[in-house]
């Protein structure tokens, strides 16, 4: 596309272009006098629509916004998703049961135990399970998903600072969240995607030692929060940007069936750790976060201070797991639980070589059952069955079916980012552009749930 | 099978003895009413695998729980009780096809004509107060004749602290059900997923395009259908096929 000679500028990426819908401009900053010019010369000065993404830095991820200006107001707002769309639901039909986790973990990134969580829920019930998943198994369970929260929450803080110019947040933020990850690394072997939370139980044991890091983690945890208060909290700037923008009421988060923080920052508090509890969850003393401005602002508040109910959530579950040791963390079903756990070896985690021994020296009936487990899998009563859990963006649930057999029939998530987008339009337009960003930053979306 | 016993046939093969002797009706009587919906061959899933030990011609039905009766136990009665009384107020008395529940878990069955009225219903009545719609799911049973799109409305009462499942079907031929986003507008993005991937039409939705499949994308993907896809691996020598290529169990 040749640039027409109007432009000025020396990029040669941006400049202007006819097409048979009109003339569009590609525009790369301090542009902006060389696109007012063409337009007017266009005659048109009524309607500018941006595309905004879904290559964006300050779009929290593969979003592509279409945004209909009129200056710098933003007249409609559109969301155009998909871009990262994998197609998890389909592949995890053509998998066993205890496959899906390792799927359903990837879909939300930043949460992955969350994924998993709900999935295996639903499992579990079908199943008819739920009430012989070991103790230590929940309160592990709760343990990673309130570490995740930590740090799904410290990604929003850091990613929603950036998108705004505030870089120390983004790299405090970061920093954080490299300790929640290494303690993932710790428990699980992997800093995301772990397919750790298992149909039964969890994939493996507490390894040693596991406890005093997080005792460590938690006590500079606790120093570390009051610094996101006090570069943010009264921070002019900051405030300036955040308060009153997004703005959302309840009526309107139960109408575009919004949960998480946004629903919270109206002052509802509807969390379901309390309101259905799951996991054990009504064991733990901690506070439903709330705030009554309905802004962009208050949800950051909320956020916040659900990291140190977490806190204090993952102390109760520590101070627990110490009194388990050596607990069972997997159904002691034996047409459900894997056969084998992994163990340390010299080389770092590789196969139980006793277990080994057992099928392969041993037991002719152990080795077919491994063998039966392992390739074919368990199979799942027919029914339907759908727990949601709070995820740290809102309700996330999975609508799992089974026809009774090794694979799921069907397995629907309901992504809290995919329905919490859609309030893009609702809460941006009639703003600025430079709130548009605040507004879906405090949404916090993550495009690999939203597309799955 | 034996009516011949005097004629003493050769001895077939396993593998093609009629399986009359399993079909549906000559399974055990199960415990309550049961939903079946298509049939499950052999017993390890895997075909042609040369297996002559007889368990490959085992026919047995696939069976989802059935309709549950009177009294539901719980607080399913009740609102079963407001949805019926509330119904009948507004003369639809046969929109609720059947009552599933199953693993704690209601499930409404809804003709497809009375979704919109029995959704505006569930979430106004007061003492039923359905605010919030999780949104649609769509499955697609492709052996559960005339009613193989299946849409499945997941409802939660705040108010009352109650989940519910509205489930509605439509036939492949006609794949239309009304759309509730007037009642939810949460559910536009659902109802355009739902489109994008199982090709059900729904009426009256402000603008059904695909949401997450470009715009010029033949088919529905998650219809039973569509194939997963996919391509041969090589990987030290050996050939993988792709995912829905290779032996599997179900």
């Amino acid at each position: 596309m040749p640039p027409d000679e109007t432009v000025t500028t020396s990029d040669i990426y941006a400049g202007s272009s006819e097409t048979s819908e009109g003339k569009v401009f590609t525009v790369s900053g301090q542009d902006w006098d060389s696109i007012a010019q063409g337009l007017s010369d266009e005659g048109v000065d009524e309607r500018v629509v941006v595309n905004m993404g879904p290559q964006h830095p300050s779009t929290h991820g593969v979003l592509r916004l279409i945004l209909e200006l009129d200056g710098e107001t933003v007249t409609e707002a559109r969301c155009g998703i998909g871009y990262l769309h994998t197609g998890i639901e389909k592949n995890m039909e053509y998998r066993s049961w205890v496959q899906g986790v390792t799927f359903c973990t990837r879909m939300d990134y930043l949460s992955p135990f969350y994924n998993e969580m709900t999935y295996v829920l639903g499992v579990e019930k079908l199943l008819d399970i739920e009430d012989d998943v070991p103790e230590k198994a929940e309160v592990m369970r709760v343990l990673l998903m309130e570490l995740n929260r930590i740090s799904s929450h410290l990604v929003c803080i850091a990613t929603g600072g950036m998108e705004i110019g505030a870089l120390t947040v983004m790299t405090i933020g970061f920093r954080e969240r490299e300790l929640v990850l290494d303690l993932f690394e710790l428990i699980t072997g992997l800093r995301m995607n772990h397919a750790f939370i298992r149909p039964g139980g969890v994939a493996q044991d507490l390894p040693p030692g596991a406890l005093d890091e997080i005792r460590a983690f938690i006590a500079l945890m606790k120093k570390r929060l009051p610094e996101y208060a006090a570069l943010c909290n009264a921070n002019p700037i900051f405030k300036a940007r955040l308060v009153d923008v997004g703005h959302l009421d309840l009526e309107g988060c139960l109408a575009l069936g919004l949960t998480g923080p946004v629903l919270r920052s109206t002052g509802y508090p509807w969390d379901l750790r309390k309101t259905q509890p799951y996991s054990g969850y009504e064991d733990y003393d901690f506070e439903v976060q709330t705030w009554d401005t309905c802004d962009s602002y208050g949800r950051f508040r909320i956020r916040l201070a659900e990291m140190w109910e977490s806190l204090k959530i993952i102390e109760q579950a520590a101070d627990r797991l110490a009194g388990l040791e050596g607990a069972p963390v997997m159904v002691s079903d034996k047409k459900v639980a894997w056969p084998s756990q992994l163990s340390i070896g010299s080389d770092g985690m590789g196969n139980s070589l006793d277990h080994i021994r057992h099928i392969m020296g041993e037991s002719m009936e152990g080795l077919i059952h491994h063998f039966k487990l392992v390739t074919e899998g368990f199979r799942v009563p027919a029914g339907q069955a759908y727990v949601p859990i709070e995820s740290p963006r809102g309700e996330l649930g999975a609508h799992v079916v089974s026809d009774g057999g090794t694979r799921p029939f069907r397995a629907h998530f309901r992504d809290p980012s995919f329905t919490n987008l859609q309030a893009t339009s609702v809460m941006s337009e009639g703003g600025m552009v430079a709130d548009v960003i605040v507004a879906i930053a405090s949404i916090d979306p993550v495009m690999g749930g939203v597309d799955r | 099978m034996n009516e011949e016993k005097d004629a003493t046939p050769p001895p077939k093969p396993a593998v093609e003895q009629p399986a009359v002797e399993q079909s549906p009706e000559n399974v055990p009587a199960q415990t309550g009413q049961v939903q079946q919906i298509g049939l499950r061959t052999g017993m390890f899933g895997a075909s042609g695998s040369g297996d002559t030990s007889g368990y490959g011609g085992l026919v047995a039905p696939i069976t989802y729980p059935g309709p549950a009766q009177r009294p539901f136990g719980g607080w399913y009665d009740e609102v079963a009780d407001a949805l019926d009384v509330a119904l009948q107020a507004g003369g639809l008395t046969t929109s609720v096809e059947r009552v599933v529940i199953h693993r704690g878990e209601i499930t409404f069955h809804v003709r497809r004509e009375d979704l919109v009225a029995t959704a505006q219903l569930l979430r106004d009545d007061p003492k039923l107060r359905f605010e919030l719609c999780s949104g649609v799911s769509g499955v697609h049973y492709p052996d559960d004749t005339g009613r193989e799109l299946h849409a499945v409305y997941h409802l939660l009462s705040m108010t009352h602290n109650r989940r519910i499942r509205v489930e509605v079907s439509a036939p492949d031929a006609d794949p239309h059900i009304p759309s509730i986003v007037g009642v939810y507008p949460t559910n536009d993005w659902h109802e355009r997923e739902t489109f994008d991937m199982f090709g059900i039409v729904f009426d009256g939705h402000p603008a059904l395009t695909r949401i997450l499949m470009p715009d010029d994308w033949p088919g529905h993907p998650q219809r039973k259908d569509y194939p997963l896809g996919g391509i041969p691996v090589e990987y030290k020598g050996a050939t993988i096929a792709p995912p829905d290529e290779r032996r599997s169990y179900s």
